[in-house]
């Protein structure tokens, strides 16, 4: 059971790892990301660390692909129209001879990660690992992880929080917007030239009363010896 | 499941994002392709943790995906200042700092 569960997770991550690399718009790319770390999760599962599961569903595919999702919308739409000039101007700078020597060298990459791991004659990576009983706090549950958090590594706790801090404020700060404020928003009014909604008893309208002050408000010429109540001339009164 | 079946799955995965940060133009992907790599790493970690019985592997890869986390916040900030000054998204057309 265990097997047939391990095979399917795994054929899911690699399927989904392929995706990531492949597919060309980098919405699906993340798309096929989200489905690369829910299957990772099967895996974790699968090597009894319930914890580390769930909490890759939750951060990862929850919260750190929605952020993606929501700047690839941002930044996407002229992504496409500008790959395809640009591609044939960076082929004619030597990037596409780039780009065999890369799967070379992950290639050989591959190849000695897999001598490294398999050749290696170890006793104990043939094995399916340390005995296990299951309980409430037994290995990779909640209760043991929190234990380990804040007891054993309570300066990494304490040192990855500080870390957070420093990221969320540098993201705010990397991806702010420059230079204020728009130079056509700020209008220049004169200290008394403040514009007053009519009808809330100011002196025009005691003086002339309502009615006048209502008519006046729309006008304002320049010889009138009224003050109108938007024009903001002289404001004498 | 032995555990070399993980750690060869976390060797592929780890390969194909190589593969990708290599290849792929768009810092979008390459950020992407990183998070592979991590995944990777997170799986040998998590396949050991579970070898010898030892919860701090667990550990390790839980500050792993905090860290992976924080990059993911700083790298896309960074992409969205470059969207903003309309740069080309595109790792060989930034080549300001390349001397």
């Amino acid at each position: 059971m265990s097997a047939i569960l391990f095979f399917i997770a795994a054929i899911g991550v690699i399927a989904g790892a392929i995706g990531v690399v492949t597919l060309s718009n980098p919405f699906y790319a993340v798309l096929s990301l989200v489905g690369h770390l829910l299957s990772l999760a099967v895996l974790f599962l699968l090597l009894r660390a319930e914890f580390v599961a769930a909490a890759q569903v939750v951060v990862y595919a929850g919260a750190v692909m929605v952020l993606y999702v929501f700047v690839v919308a941002y930044v996407g739409d002229e992504q496409q129209s500008l790959r395809s000039t640009l591609a044939r101007r960076s082929r004619s700078r030597g990037a596409d001879g780039r780009r065999p020597t890369g799967v070379l060298f992950a290639g050989a990459l591959l190849v000695e990660l897999l001598i490294a791991l398999l050749g290696s004659g170890l006793k104990a990576v043939e094995g399916s690992g340390a005995p296990y009983a299951p309980g409430s706090r037994t290995f990779g549950t909640p209760a043991y992880i929190g234990n380990l958090l804040l007891t054993r590594f309570l300066l990494v706790f304490e040192v990855t929080s500080l870390l957070l801090l420093i990221a969320a404020v540098g993201g705010v700060v990397l991806a702010r917007r420059r230079g204020g404020l728009d130079e056509s928003v700020d209008i220049d009014y004169a200290p008394l030239a403040i514009p007053r909604p009519l009808g809330t008893g100011t002196m025009a309208e005691a003086v002339e009363g309502p009615s006048l002050a209502y008519a006046h408000a729309g006008v304002a010429e320049a010889g009138s010896p009224t003050e109108s109540e938007h024009d903001g001339s002289g404001g004498g009164w | 499941m032995s555990i070399a079946w993980y750690l060869s799955v976390s060797a592929i995965i780890f390969c194909i994002g190589a593969v990708g940060v290599l290849m792929r133009p768009n810092p979008l992907v390459i950020l992407l392709c990183l998070e592979l790599m991590l995944n990777g790493a997170n799986l040998a970690l998590i396949a050991f943790s579970r070898m010898w019985g030892n919860g701090d592997g667990q550990i390790f890869a839980i500050v792993v995906m905090t860290v992976a986390a924080c990059e993911v916040c700083i790298g896309l900030g960074m992409i969205v200042a470059i969207h903003r000054r309309r740069l080309p998204i595109d790792v060989d057309e930034l080549r300001e700092l390349q001397g």
